[in-house]
């Protein structure tokens, strides 16, 4: 079956799209390096929305990777990885501000530039927010598509350079209709010198629900659980 | 790391227990400082910050944890408000570390993580909301996003999992914390009867304000 969507998230750009139950986007770093900050919203009420803390607490993990489910705050699956090429995509260090970007790389602004100005994350995802009637309030903890901040022992944070290579795919398959917000500014931690955001491949296509025996359904009895609330929801 | 506080509790503008499954929401002003004790230990304190003068720009775990360096609040860390800048500074501690991941309970989450059996049972973001309307002014469930669980452990660990882990407090330790601008806390001392990290057996704490010296 053919894409419904095959395009270019540009680098330091922004997205933003209500992706159906039934499909899913592949997002590929076609470069290396990239970030994708990603938030989810329940597209029938988005007051329902991407819940880190309960995704994490709910398996038992501290990143997302092949078999994780997204939660919603209100107990049901908005999204699962069902394919990562990665393995590890950051979810508890947010997104740059305009201080981050003034600070690392230097403020870049659009008179000077034009479209090569320097946004924020912050800005690039309040503004997609802004197109659905949300704003600020609405800002939750973020996914960092393709970013590893390791932990260490004591609970220090560290960027890993070269978590993702170039061609590197996650898969999302959406189980709820799901307003998806992306910015791909990068991570405010990538010690990386020169600013040097990476574009995305976005690919959206038709999928099928997931199945009785699904990997991500059966990665645990939470999930189990937490899929059978988002079916529920839909009758 | 740990350090005690010089604050004498006879000087105290305020000083209220707070029960197990209950709930406190009141604003510091500026320079004054909240002392939080664990008056039976392990229990979690799950808390919210917001500035006072406008509640959009409230405590965000990921960007305080991000610019600290940390997965853990402890010692010196500074909850910082989404527009980076700090509502409240941790100025004294004798338990040593304090989660800011694992969220509050819910009677959804509730029924994610132990089954439907438990969908009716009290939980912390039922008393965040009962509070928020006994506050009023516009503060919602839209409001609510990841706390702080003062006195809970919940260790990451280098392979990308996370545990809830035995407490690490006891009866009597407590978290100072010192306003740097004026700030709404608000605060749910946990129901939970289905996690290990309070024992099955949540109790009350101390709430103990003092004015800016």
């Amino acid at each position: 079956m053919g894409a419904i969507i095959d395009s270019i998230l540009p680098p330091a750009a922004s997205w933003s799209r209500v992706c159906l139950r039934g499909t899913a986007l592949t997002l590929t770093d076609l470069e290396g390096g990239a970030n994708v900050a990603a938030l989810l919203y329940r597209a029938a009420d988005p007051l329902e929305r991407y819940c880190m803390p309960d995704t994490l607490k709910a398996q038992h993990v501290s990143r997302l990777t092949e078999g994780v489910a997204l939660y919603s705050d209100m107990g049901r699956v908005l999204a699962s990885v069902t394919d990562d090429g990665v393995g590890w995509h950051d979810t508890i260090t947010g997104h740059a501000l305009d201080e981050h970007i003034a600070s690392r790389w230097g403020a870049v602004s659009y008179q000077e530039a034009r479209n090569g100005w320097r946004r924020s994350a912050r800005h690039a995802l309040l503004v997609e927010l802004a197109k659905f009637g949300l704003g600020a309030r609405d800002l939750v903890a973020n996914v960092n598509f393709f970013s590893k901040v390791a932990v260490g022992e004591a609970g220090e944070l560290s960027f890993e350079p070269g978590n993702s290579a170039a061609g590197a795919s996650v898969t999302l398959r959406f189980e709820l209709d799901t307003l998806l917000i992306l910015s791909s500014v990068p991570h405010p931690l990538d010690p990386i010198e020169e600013w040097s955001p990476r574009p995305v491949r976005l690919v959206l296509s038709a999928v099928a629900d997931a199945a009785a025996d699904d990997r991500v359904r059966m990665a645990c009895p939470e999930n189990e659980r937490g899929f059978a609330a988002s079916e529920t929801a839909l009758r | 790391m740990s350090i005690a506080s010089e604050l004498d509790p006879a000087t105290a503008r305020l000083s209220v227990d707070v029960d197990a499954g209950d709930g406190w929401i009141a604003e510091l002003a500026a320079g004054e400082t909240l002392r939080i004790v664990d008056l039976h230990g392990n229990q979690a304190v799950d808390t919210l910050f917001f500035d006072a003068h406008d509640y959009a720009n409230r405590y965000s775990a990921v960007d305080t944890l991000r610019e600290q360096g940390s997965a853990y609040l402890t010692l010196g860390s500074r909850l910082l408000a989404l527009d980076g800048r700090p509502l409240v500074t941790i100025v004294a501690d004798t338990c040593g570390r304090h989660d800011t991941l694992g969220g509050a309970c819910s009677q959804e989450s509730n029924v994610v993580r132990y089954g439907e059996h438990t969908r009716h049972m009290h939980a912390c973001r039922n008393t965040f909301l009962m509070q928020a309307m006994s506050w009023g002014r516009g503060l919602e469930k839209r409001d609510l996003s990841a706390n702080v669980n003062f006195f809970m452990n919940v260790p990451l660990t280098p392979d990308g999992g996370l545990e809830f882990a035995d407490g690490i407090s006891a009866p009597g330790k407590y978290v100072e914390l010192r306003a740097d601008s004026d700030t709404l806390v608000l605060i749910s001392n946990c129901p939970q009867l289905n996690n290990p990290c309070n024992g099955y057996d949540p109790t009350p704490v101390r709430l103990i304000v003092w004015p800016a010296r």
